[in-house]
């Protein structure tokens, strides 16, 4: 895997100024604001992120899935040339599960518990292309044995009811991969899974990164899985990207005083537990109302009288090269700041 | 499946329990309330005391309550009962009226059904517009029409006024099948409005639940055209307690609640007749009346079981391991 | 490690849900063996974590332990006094002393309630404060928890998960418990919020002298809070062993998965670590697997495994596992092990007799 992909060909899904807006019984909730990305190819994106970040609403609106009456989704999500933003809803159809797959959080309830899970994967292979009953009922059996499903060939016949959730979320990758995607989205894909279910879930999605070349957008609130399998980061917080970088970057270098946050509150297995967790004081902010100026000014210990207006997300310091980040403090004012907060800089990047 | 032989089993013996206990509630009820002497009734109007006495003695009204109630039950199945009010007897009667009691019913029943699924999937995937508004208003007022009153309008105005349908009266499928539809268009619509309705209602909102499922976002997701989305995973999944609710309704309305109906029309069915009965305090057939329709409701009960646990493949696993 | 007094002593807990079957009788046809023969003891002012996968016990065994579940057979000491089977008056003291925390902070609040009553119900239920001192009591409460006392009169609804939790931890707090049996508390909260909860829990033990049985999934909040920790697979507890140690050492080869699943939030660390992915999934607890339940997953098993129930062996650690092939230990270690005296009693005495060729995969 290469971690550190700089030079890169055409990116495959490039996102400019997206913009999600939920019109609601209490207002107008602004989940995503202004969202720009490029997925590079072959990589695995990580967007982490807390309840509320935006992250899930960005992933499901790259595939036209937050579109409803009461939604307005503005900017641009281009893939190969076509708007999936403005894209009639046939480009969309011919485009999902076929170009870009997903797989979601709860394995217990993404699949229709009144249908065998082979025929949910037929009735995919078959929206999308010509083959018969029988041929599509192979391809099934295939594609759940190569997502390690024991006796595929009678698992096939099952309802989901009878698979563990474990089996369920293999089941949902098979058919997430049935079309051979060129971008597979993982929307938290292992939260609702027990911890060693989740370690071979990560392996799966990992193994087949790497062997297949699919590029991963991986959706999750856990900074140890995306320390596990991301290339790159982006760190959201109240509907907007407030860093993005390389792993490296986020986790020995990080910028933005959310991000440091987020590392402190962490439990680490392998160092000995502190007396007392660090805490980020506060709730995230309403997304009816966000604060003016930046978005963590309400919760930041570092605020100052420059935060009351928003800062874009750039690069802010000498061979940032992609590193950027939403705050207004000095790159050496930072560097001092997060050693105080402790436990971030974990290490220099070599 | 295994544990079905057993469930039927089961079933069957409740559907007995069920069965006498109605039977006995209704033979008790018969024998409390005023005026409903059955002496009284065989003897007519100007009976005096001597007949009245013999009658008792004859039909074994004075025998203890429990003696009685066994010679009926008896009678019952034998088809030996008999009216008090007019001697005729109570199985043939209602022998008679059943093929015009399903007529009317599985009729309705196709109508409702289908006008309730149609009426229900329009407004649910039309939401909120101008469409949805105007169904969910009709709803509303087929909900709040009682049946007497639609009936007598349609009578009225339809039958009556416009002729475009005879007025009343049943014509039988084997004699006339046009006549027979003819003659119970009408009633049809009468006893299905309630229903669709309701129905329509009830699969709107629960479609409105379900596109909300994660598995209606995964079935977007694998790029299924959003008219199979909507049939294939919304409906087949809202339909499923809009199918056993039709199953206990069917059997309701066969068991009793097509009275009205019956009764408006003229249609000599077995509601009808125990419409007649209740008039005039006649136990036989309200027994045999009653039992036929707990009868239905119980077995249309067993069928919706049944087919429950094959619409929705998560009840065949009986009992789940609790943690 | 222990800090006091047993408050909890737990022996030979069963709890098993039957499933039914048959044509007018039902009889049972087979059971959940939801908890398998636990015993453990908890210590006054201790926190004592207890962590498996779902489907391992671990909820189950905290409500037979408060006997809101019915426990099979087996004991639960509460200070000494059996509880199990005791009737309801008599258990409505020690149903004060003990209180419990759910997950879920939506679902455990009334919607309909306002937080004051939700906070004051404890109270006035058990006639301890009424009127205008039972609002007193709960508005202290709310500042105790970090909750603004100003907004005693709003729904459950009208506030964030994490300041939910904390409505569920004053009610929990109202009637001065001793022990607080925490059911995966943090789990549905984000990770900022998961710290400044724990941290709450903290500042309270100390300050109200509490004890808890900390439930979880999340190993690496476990540790932060725990003293000991009880780790359970199958209903059976597997490994015991104090906080500090079974991080660094772990001896049952279920703990040592367990604890290589978890992701270190490290790239370097990541990059180097080989984590043992246990095969397949958590067998069914109807049919659990013969002997040694781990067996069919675990990448040590041998023969005896499947044949002998390894006893809960006592190591001089402090820790003690139910494995007849320990990781971890010594030569040293092996010689000293006993038998726990409150080994299951299914289990054999047939003690770990060596110390095994390297582990196949460290954490």
């Amino acid at each position: 895997m290469n971690r550190s992909a700089r030079a890169q060909p055409e990116s495959p899904l490039s996102v400019e100024d997206m913009r999600v807006r939920f019109a609601t019984e209490d207002g107008i909730v602004h989940a995503v604001d202004g969202v720009s990305f490029d997925l590079r190819p072959g990589e695995i994106l990580g967007i982490v992120g807390e309840s509320g970040s935006g992250k899930s609403v960005t992933a499901q609106t790259l595939m036209g899935l937050t579109r409803s009456s009461n939604a307005s989704i503005s900017g641009s999500v281009r893939f190969h040339g076509t708007d999936l933003v403005t894209a009639s809803d046939e480009q969309l159809q011919s485009i999902r599960g076929r170009e870009i797959s997903m797989v979601f959080q709860d394995p217990m309830t993404s699949l229709n518990p009144v249908y065998r899970v082979g025929y949910q994967i037929i009735e995919q292979l078959e929206a999308h292309k010509e083959m018969s009953d029988h041929e599509a009922k192979e391809r099934a059996v295939e594609l759940l044995a190569s997502v390690g499903i024991p006796n595929a060939k009678e698992r096939v016949d099952n309802y989901p009811y009878e698979f563990s959730g474990g089996m369920r979320q293999r089941a949902m990758i098979a058919m997430a991969l049935a079309l051979e995607p060129r971008i597979l989205i993982a929307d938290e894909p292992t939260t609702a899974l027990d911890v060693t279910i989740q370690a071979q879930i990560m392996k799966l999605i990992q193994q087949l990164n790497e062997e297949r070349g699919l590029a991963v957008i991986l959706i999750t609130h856990d900074l140890g899985v995306i320390a596990e399998v991301a290339d790159r980061v982006l760190v959201m917080y109240a509907g907007q990207i407030v860093e993005q970088g390389s792993l490296d970057e986020i986790f020995y270098d990080p910028q933005h005083p959310y991000t440091w946050g987020l590392m402190g509150s962490l439990t680490r297995l392998d160092q000995p537990p502190p007396d007392r967790l660090p805490q980020i004081g506060g709730a995230p902010p309403s997304l009816l109302a966000p604060p003016p100026g930046c978005r963590f000014r309400p919760r930041c210990p570092h605020a100052f009288e420059k935060c009351g207006e928003l800062p874009e997300l750039e690069e802010r310091f000498p061979g940032a090269n992609g590193h950027a980040d939403r705050c207004w403090l000095e790159p050496s004012e930072k560097r001092e700041k997060r050693e105080v907060e402790g436990r971030i800089g974990l290490g220099a990047p070599a | 499946m295994e544990g079905m032989g057993q469930f039927i089993v089961r079933r069957l013996i409740g559907m007995v329990v069920v069965l006498f206990a109605i039977s006995v509630l209704v033979f008790l009820i018969f024998n409390v309330i005023p005026n409903s002497d059955p002496a009284q009734r065989i003897g007519g109007k100007n009976a005096n005391q001597q007949l009245i006495d013999r009658i008792n003695e004859d039909w074994g009204f004075n025998d203890p309550l429990p003696t009685q109630y066994v010679t009926m039950m008896k009678k019952t199945f034998t088809g030996d009962l008999v009216s008090y009010q007019n001697q005729r007897n109570v199985v043939d009667q209602i022998k008679k009226g059943i093929p015009v009691t399903f007529s009317l019913c599985i009729g309705a029943g196709i109508i409702w059904f289908a006008l309730g699924v149609v009426f229900g999937y329009l407004s649910a995937i039309k939401a909120g517009r101008a469409a949805d508004r105007a169904l969910t208003i009709l709803a509303l007022i087929g909900i709040s029409l009682p049946v007497f009153f639609l009936g007598e309008m349609l009578l009225y105005y339809v039958a009556f006024k416009a002729g475009l349908f005879p007025v009343g009266d049943y014509v039988k499928f084997s004699e006339d099948p046009l006549q027979w539809a003819n003659h119970l268009i009408l009633p049809w619509f009468t006893l299905a409005v309630l229903f669709i309705g309701f129905y329509s209602r009830l699969l709107r909102s629960n479609m409105l639940d379900v596109m909300e499922e994660d598995y209606v976002r995964t079935a977007r997701a694998k790029g299924l055209p959003e008219r199979q989305v909507r049939l294939k995973h919304v409906l087949r999944n809202s339909l499923i307690p809009i199918i056993t609710l039709f199953g206990l309704d069917f059997g309701a309305v066969i068991g009793g609640g097509a009275i009205l109906t019956e009764t408006v029309f003229n249609l000599p069915g077995v509601g009808l007749y125990a419409g007649q009965s209740v008039a005039s305090l006649d136990l036989p057939p309200l027994i045999a009346v009653t039992m036929f329709g707990a009868f239905f409701i119980v077995l249309l009960n067993t069928i919706v079981d049944i087919v429950y646990a094959y619409l929705d493949p998560r009840i065949r696993l009986g009992t789940q391991a609790a943690t | 490690m222990a800090k006091g007094d047993p408050l909890i002593e737990v022996s030979h807990l069963v709890k098993r849900f039957p499933i039914k079957q048959g044509l007018l009788i039902e009889r049972e046809v087979a059971a959940v063996h939801a908890v398998d023969d636990v015993s453990l003891t908890l210590h006054e002012g201790e926190t004592l974590g207890l962590v498996g996968e779902s489907g391992c016990g671990k909820s189950t065994l905290c409500r037979a332990i408060i006997q809101l579940l019915k426990p099979t057979s087996g004991s639960v000491k509460y200070r000494g006094t059996e509880i199990v089977g005791l009737s309801r008056k008599d258990l409505q003291p020690i149903r004060r002393d003990i209180q419990m925390i759910f997950q879920d902070p939506y679902a455990s609040l009334n919607p309909r309630k306002r937080v004051g009553q939700i906070i004051g119900d404890p109270l006035s239920l058990h006639g301890l404060a009424s009127g205008s001192q039972l609002r007193r009591e709960v508005q202290q409460l709310m500042d105790r928890v970090g909750l603004q006392p100003e907004h005693y009169n709003r729904f459950p609804h009208e506030f964030s998960g994490g300041q939910r939790q904390r409505i569920g931890i004053a009610r929990a707090l109202a009637l001065r418990p001793k022990l607080i049996i925490a059911d995966e508390p943090v789990s549905a909260l984000d990770v900022s919020i998961q710290a400044q909860i724990i941290n709450l829990l903290d500042d309270l033990q100390d300050e109200f002298d509490l004890s808890y049985i900390f439930v979880a999934h999340d190993l690496g909040v476990v540790r932060h809070v725990s003293d000991r920790i009880a780790v359970m697979y199958l209903g059976k507890i597997v490994e015991r062993s104090p906080a500090s140690i079974l991080y660094d050492r772990p001896i049952h080869p279920y703990s040592v998965a367990l604890l290589s699943a978890v992701p270190i939030p490290d790239p370097k660390v990541e990059a180097e670590r080989k984590p043992l992915v246990l095969e397949g999934d958590v067998p069914s607890p109807v049919d659990p697997p013969a002997a040694c339940h781990f067996h069919t997953r675990c990448p040590w098993a041998t023969e005896i495994c499947s044949q002998d129930e390894p006893p809960l062996a006592e190591y001089e650690s402090g820790q003690a596992a139910a494995c007849h092939h320990p990781r971890n230990v010594d030569s040293g270690m092996v010689a000293g092990a006993t038998v726990a005296p409150d080994s299951p009693e299914s289990a054999s005495d047939t003690l770990p007799s060596q110390t095994e060729r390297e582990p196949a995969a460290t954490r």
